[in-house]
């Protein structure tokens, strides 16, 4: 009985395996490659903008150009659009760095119940946190690699 | 000129477009959440600067390469390695220090517009 359960179970998984996602996974590359490359256009744009008007460029550039990336994210999460935007773009949505803010303000909302220092202050980091130590402890790893190998070469 | 500014335009577009599909292949096809892909991707771009690949996907792309998570990564290595030149100290805090923008944007506003905002999962 158990069996014959299992087998109709597999059955089962296989058949829907082989129906359900396929479309919607093709649709879905779709999406997040339109969508994500939108946003970094939009991005492009700001920073022709910086570059024509304020005259920046080098670090200074993509710095400023970050900042409005991140404020758009956090405004846009703000007023729950980016949640929406998420549903549909998926990946074209979260990688670029709109998507670190909406990471860092979409829980933030959420536990805001809990007070202004442990509810929001803290939960800020949830998603965002990994993301500041490993870039930061990965970065150091690399100075500290490249300062001995100018010191030996 | 103006050539020239739709064609970057175009290569922002697919560049940018390419890296955010390589996160939905992960999506799709692996169990990754989304939270470890952007760790991941982070580690790729501080990877590929540390090698000194990802400065020519800068120069070809601009922000379809620096607007993704990667481009944070690439931010940070190059920052430490621009350091390196230097000093020790540079070494170490060269990293953040060109990652300073990203990092205090992300923290001031999220904390402003989520105190502002109220969430909105729960009327849906």
């Amino acid at each position: 009985m158990k069996t014959s359960n299992d087998c109709l179970n597999q059955n089962y998984l296989e058949y829907v395996k082989q129906i359900a996602p396929k479309t919607k996974q093709k649709r879905s590359i779709l999406h997040a490659f339109w969508v994500g490359g939108v946003i970094c256009c939009i991005g492009q744009s700001f920073r022709f903008l910086l570059e024509g008007v304020f005259n920046l460029s080098g670090d200074e550039l993509s710095s400023y150009v970050s900042m409005i990336m991140v404020f758009l994210g956090a405004f846009l999460t703000g007023l729950g659009i980016y949640d929406r935007i998420g549903k549909y773009a998926g990946g074209g949505s979260i990688v670029p760095i709109t998507g670190f803010a909406n990471s860092v303000v979409s829980p933030a909302m959420e536990f805001k119940t809990e007070g202004y220092i442990y509810g929001t202050a803290a939960k800020m980091f949830v998603v965002a946190g990994p993301i500041i130590v490993f870039g930061i402890a990965s970065s150091v790893l690399v100075g500290i690699l490249y300062f001995i190998g100018y010191r030996i070469f | 000129m103006f050539l020239e500014t739709l064609f970057m335009f175009v290569k922002v577009f697919a560049v940018g477009g390419g890296i955010c599909v390589v996160a939905q292949l992960l999506i799709n096809y692996t169990k990754i959440t989304a939270g470890k892909i952007l760790v991941y991707f982070l580690l790729a771009g501080v990877l590929l600067q540390a090698v000194g690949v990802y400065q020519y996907l800068v120069d070809f792309a601009g922000a379809g390469a620096t607007v993704p998570i990667c481009g944070f990564g690439y931010l940070l290595a190059d920052g430490a390695i621009k350091g390196a030149k230097e000093s020790l100290f540079k070494a170490i805090t060269g990293g953040i220090t060109s990652a300073a923008m990203g990092i205090t944007a992300a923290i001031v506003f999220g904390y402003i517009f989520s105190l502002i905002f109220k969430s909105k999962s729960k009327k849906n």
